[in-house]
């Protein structure tokens, strides 16, 4: 019964909240550039314009694939906060992923494809340094349950911190921020017409943007991880990784395929194995 | 007014597309977008991909050979959509009506909702364009919603 009641509370508040956050961010992001912004609500406003549009499909394949997509990521934010299981929760998110990758290849337009395999790239480039995150858990607790994570008294930023600065980095490339934002660029960037979502459209457009906001609360849900008890404090780190973030996003410019991967797998890596290595010993 | 109705009008997306211009209206048209005048305080955002668009600026004259690409990007843009022409080169033609390659203006390829004259039209004037051509798209959903209900 209670599970059931988180379910719902995930389902309805996840979006509400992302789609907030996702305001914040264009507004801070237009005051740090000098301008005024749009309004907090704006997210909803194009959300809202985007579900009364006609519904222009290029196959019934694209459809199953954001479906699939946003399920998938709902699927991955519940099992967080019910307790379940980090790795798999990692597993999932991969699933999630593909599915928005397959749903750009299923069309022929070249944007969208080269857009997809972008993605691709930046998967390759953050799954190492979540599954070292899922296995450091596991060295410190025992276990991969997140419920175990919350019943360990002392925060696991103290024993993580290098695998924190490797989620920092990594959490960029699923924010879609600069120096990152290869695949899909959410404002006003025309590098690929779009990328990944150039083939959506409409109602479409609407469920992906949908996915991407309970997608932001996933990811700022894994940074919250670090310092579950108190859960406040752990709330506060997730608003002030996600500030860096947007501080990131516009010092940066945006960078090579072969430059992220690269970095996430030398810096990455090599942090999350030493601060491994040194919890080992 | 309903919750999408009320979306449409505070979130436009606008493909700009240049057919042959000197680039003078299509510079105006981005200095829009720079802290200057800040349109994205109107929820406004350059999208380069008509399938997510609503408005679609014009700017420059149309020949025969963008003849063609206009229509594609106008067929390509999901219902409800306004078009602007910006700058005279798009209302009519501009100082190369006649000319023995120039059509004329927008409207000779595509229904033109907004004319924004001016060469260059100034950026004020683009963007009272713009918020013209939102009431023509409420007019336009209210008109759809209308035959719907009937």
């Amino acid at each position: 019964m209670r599970e059931l009641v988180i379910i719902l509370l995930v389902l309805i508040a996840a979006p509400i909240v992302g789609g907030l956050l996702s305001g914040i961010d264009r507004i801070i992001t237009a005051r740090m550039q000098g301008r005024v912004g749009p309004p907090l609500l704006q997210p909803f406003y194009d959300v809202g314009k985007l579900l009364g549009k006609e519904r222009i499909l290029v196959n019934q394949r694209q459809v199953l694939w954001a479906i699939g997509y946003l399920a998938l990521v709902i699927t991955s934010l519940a099992m967080l906060c019910l307790g379940s299981d980090l790795l798999i929760i990692v597993f999932v998110m991969a699933f999630a992923a593909i599915c928005f990758v397959l749903g750009g290849l299923s069309t022929k337009s070249p944007y969208s494809h080269i857009g997809s395999q972008r993605e691709l790239l930046q998967m390759l480039s953050y799954e190492p340094v979540l599954i070292l995150l899922a296995i450091g858990v596991f060295l410190q607790n025992k276990s991969f349950l997140v419920k175990d994570i919350f019943a360990r008294p002392e925060p696991l930023l103290f024993s993580l911190p290098l695998v924190f600065v490797a989620v920092l980095l990594i959490l960029t490339i699923k924010m879609r921020k600069s120096p990152f934002d290869l695949s899909t660029c959410h404002h006003a960037h025309q590098e690929l017409v779009q990328g990944i979502t150039t083939e959506y459209s409409g109602p479409y457009l609407a469920l992906i943007e949908l996915t991407h906001w309970y997608e932001l609360v996933l990811v700022l849900g894994l940074v919250v991880l670090f310092w579950a008890q108190p859960i406040w404090a752990g709330l506060l780190l997730a608003l002030a990784a996600f500030f860096i973030e947007l501080v990131i996003d516009n010092i940066c410019a945006r960078m090579t395929w072969s430059w992220m991967v690269k970095l996430t797998w030398t810096v990455g890596i090599i942090l999350c194995l030493v601060n491994l290595g040194f919890n080992l010993i | 007014m309903g919750i999408i109705q009320k979306s449409q009008l505070k979130s436009p997306w606008v493909l700009h597309y240049d057919c042959s211009s000197c680039n003078g209206c299509d510079i105006e048209i981005l200095a829009s977008l720079t802290p200057v005048y800040d349109i994205e305080r109107f929820g406004i955002i350059n999208t380069g991909n008509p399938k997510h668009a609503d408005v679609l600026l014009v700017t420059g004259g149309v020949n025969r050979r963008n003849a063609r690409v206009l229509k594609n990007l106008y067929n390509q843009m999901p219902e409800p959509k306004v078009v602007v022409a910006v700058g005279s080169c798009a209302c009519t033609g501009g100082v190369f009506y006649n000319c023995y390659n120039i059509l004329g203006g927008v409207d000779q390829v595509i229904p033109v909702d907004v004319y924004v004259p001016g060469c260059a039209a100034r950026p004020e004037a683009i963007i009272d364009g713009v918020v013209l051509g939102l009431q023509k798209l409420k007019e336009k959903t209210q008109m759809k919603s209308e035959e719907v209900a009937k």
